[in-house]
């Protein structure tokens, strides 16, 4: 029996910074995993990773990632995407060094 | 050390322009990522979790203060102020720009460096015993053999597309400290009567299949190496499993044929390409040797340090695990530990590149070591020195004694930074280092090797441990695998797994709990971690771990 779907977010590195990087429900990529579309359907998540795909002038590597809803927008399921939408925990680099600056 | 000719540099400009040129076709659009990956990881060029990584070969570990101090200008111009020092001897930049790359080659070429077959299914940075060229025990440099292996490997035309990558590691002497039973090649330098040649090992490899390798020849002649060494990967670059990456390294070639079956094509093979090499290579060879001849001793008196030794406890402290014997009379080598408590395994910031940089050609011959087990390494200090090379190690946070100790981790980026991994590295390492110094114990234990891996590619070398770590992702949660018994040198041993392991929360305790038990069950103080495993086994270490933690077992 087929798993039953989970709702998805597009990332990607992008290609210049090679940071971490989510589509948009705009078609937009960002930086935020917040701003980033929570996708419900299967076969919406297969059209919109098409779309990044087909964006190679802009990110590398686009795949679906589980994530789950909240009152702030998508939040990341598995501990991968917390490190990726975070930073590495023996520095403040990364994503939380610019949300350290604000 | 080896200084780069003509033709080395321009062969370096040409590659960094190819690459600058392929980066800009990347960038327009040119180029699809499909069609660059390939270029970039030829170049040395990842791309992580959290942004892209440079990897620079840093050949058998050998750095001159030129070098270190440019490595440090890279880290201060292009990315956050430090580098990674890894467990083949090369650094890793983590946070580089893609258009910033080919300037950072550019700048490596200024100084003879660069990142060509860092990556790749090519043959990788050759490396060697750190303690090269000083160690007391030493038949001869293996230097001037990773060199010419170096050269020879270089773009070779048949060995572009080899089935996996391929890795050689050379040591001049008995005592293993390159681990060249873990490599696809290991060769050690031997003598025979009044002869050198070398011992060549292969098939050894640790990652998801980990094998210790085996002798394929117990003397090969120094004028018969290369083609030796061609035919090994010439036989393997045939028969080697390109259907399945995960069987394509040389150790599943070996253990599938069997040692006699590629020994006999071996030969078969050197036979046929034996009289290609004409002797071009052992001009060479003569020529590599001469530019590593050693430097001129000085000889002195020793009292300064003799002194310092006797009235100065942290200074006593510091030498008596931080240095190794030297060959030359009065002489030490400085091992620098870059495993200050609680920091990275591996990491130096630019400032301390720089101090490294000042203190080797103030002190000691202009020459830097990497080692595998992520340290820095003065080869030829002057004992009467030392008391000064150490007041500046202090100052700037390089001081720490622990070579050899518990503290004195190797681990993997992880996935703090790895796109591989399966858990982290680093905060596992830096736990065990902060809470064995709160206890104090270390120096009581005594020498210990704790090797983590995030991944069961195992860059952290964690079969080969004494204690071993791996890190792993258990239905969305980071576990940790203990192995225990394992051996990096030339007893080299591969460790046992435990039983379950713990998660992020229970690891450091259980570490703590096998080294309770290594206390309670040595024969004293001389019995080394490993020697107790060896005499009794699995069973005191398996109940301390989990008789105690029913709890976690019945899980």
């Amino acid at each position: 029996m087929a798993k039953p779907f989970t709702p998805k977010i597009v990332t990607a590195n992008a290609l210049l910074e090679g940071d971490v990087v989510y589509l948009t429900a705009d078609d937009r990529w960002t930086r935020a995993i917040h701003e980033a579309e929570l996708i419900t359907d299967e076969d919406s998540a297969r059209l919109r990773l098409i779309i990044a795909e087909g964006q190679p002038e802009e990110v590398v590597g686009a795949y679906l990632a589980d994530a789950a809803p909240s009152p702030d927008g998508p939040e990341p399921v598995h501990f991968r995407e917390e490190f990726r939408r975070t930073g590495p925990s023996n520095y403040v680099h990364g994503k939380q060094e610019a949300l350290q600056d604000v | 050390m080896y200084d780069y000719t003509e033709f080395d540099a321009a062969f370096v400009a040409e590659r960094n322009r190819q690459f600058r040129a392929q980066v800009e076709r990347r960038i327009d659009g040119s180029l699809t990522e499909d069609e660059f990956k390939p270029l970039r990881l030829m170049n040395g060029l990842y791309l992580q979790l959290h942004a892209y990584m440079l990897r620079v070969a840093i050949p058998y570990g050998t750095l001159n203060s030129r070098q270190m101090r440019q490595l440090a200008y890279l880290a201060d111009r292009w990315d956050k102020g430090y580098g990674h020092f890894t467990t083949r001897q090369n650094i890793q930049y983590n946070w580089p720009e893609l258009r910033d790359v080919p300037d950072m080659l550019d700048a490596l070429a200024e100084v003879g460096m660069h990142a060509i077959q860092t990556s790749g299914n090519t043959i990788r940075n050759v490396t060697a015993d750190h303690f090269a060229g000083a160690a007391a025990d030493e038949v001869a440099d293996p230097r001037p053999v990773a060199e010419l292996l170096r050269q020879w490997s270089t773009d070779h035309p048949e060995f572009q597309f080899l089935p996996r990558k391929f890795k050689i590691a050379v040591t001049g002497a008995e005592n293993d400290r390159a681990v060249i039973r873990a490599h696809d090649i290991g060769i050690q330098i031997v003598e025979r009567g009044s002869e050198i040649g070398y011992r060549v090992i292969v098939g050894g490899g640790l990652g998801r299949t980990p094998m210790i390798g085996k002798v394929l020849s117990d003397f090969v002649a120094q004028a018969d190496l290369l083609p030796y060494v061609e035919a090994v990967v010439s036989v393997w670059n045939t028969l080697g499993r390109r259907d399945n990456k995960y069987k394509a390294r040389i150790k599943i070639t070996v253990h599938e044929h069997g040692i006699d079956e590629i020994r006999a094509r071996v030969e078969k093979r050197y036979a046929l390409i034996r009289p290609a090499f004409g002797g071009i290579d052992q001009e060479l060879f003569t020529e590599i040797k001469a530019a590593f001849a050693p430097p001129a001793f000085r000889e002195a008196s020793t009292a300064v340090y003799d002194t310092a030794r006797k009235t100065d406890p942290v200074f006593r402290a510091w030498a008596d695990t931080n240095l190794a014997a030297h060959r030359a009379p009065g002489h030490a080598i400085v091992q620098i530990s870059l495993k200050a408590h609680g920091a990275t395994p591996g990491d130096a910031t630019a400032d301390q590149m720089r101090v490294l940089a000042d203190l080797a050609k103030q002190y000691g011959h202009d020459e830097l070591r990497i080692s595998h087990e992520q340290n820095v390494i003065l080869p030829h200090v002057h004992k009467s020195d030392l008391p000064r090379v150490h007041a500046i190690l202090k100052k700037h946070g390089l001081a720490t004694a622990n070579i050899g100790l518990i503290s004195d981790i190797i681990a993997c980026p992880g996935m703090d930074y790895c796109a591989l991994a399966t858990a982290r590295s680093i905060p596992i390492a830096q736990e065990i280092a902060t809470r064995f110094d709160e206890l104090k114990l270390e120096h009581e234990i005594g020498e210990l090797k704790i090797k983590i891996s995030g991944c069961i590619n195992a860059c952290g070398h964690h079969h080969v441990g004494h204690i071993g770590i791996l890190g792993l992702d258990r239905a969305g949660v980071e576990n940790y695998q203990i192995t225990l018994g394992g051996d990096h040198t030339q007893t080299a041993e591969l460790g046992q797994r435990t039983g379950p392991g713990f998660s992020a929360d229970e690891i450091i305790p259980a570490i703590e709990r096998l080294i309770d038990a290594y206390l309670h069950h040595r024969n004293g103080p001389a019995e080394t971690f490993l020697q107790a495993y060896r005499r009794l086994g699995m069973a005191p270490f398996k109940a301390a771990l989990y008789t105690q933690e029913a709890a976690y077992a019945a899980e």
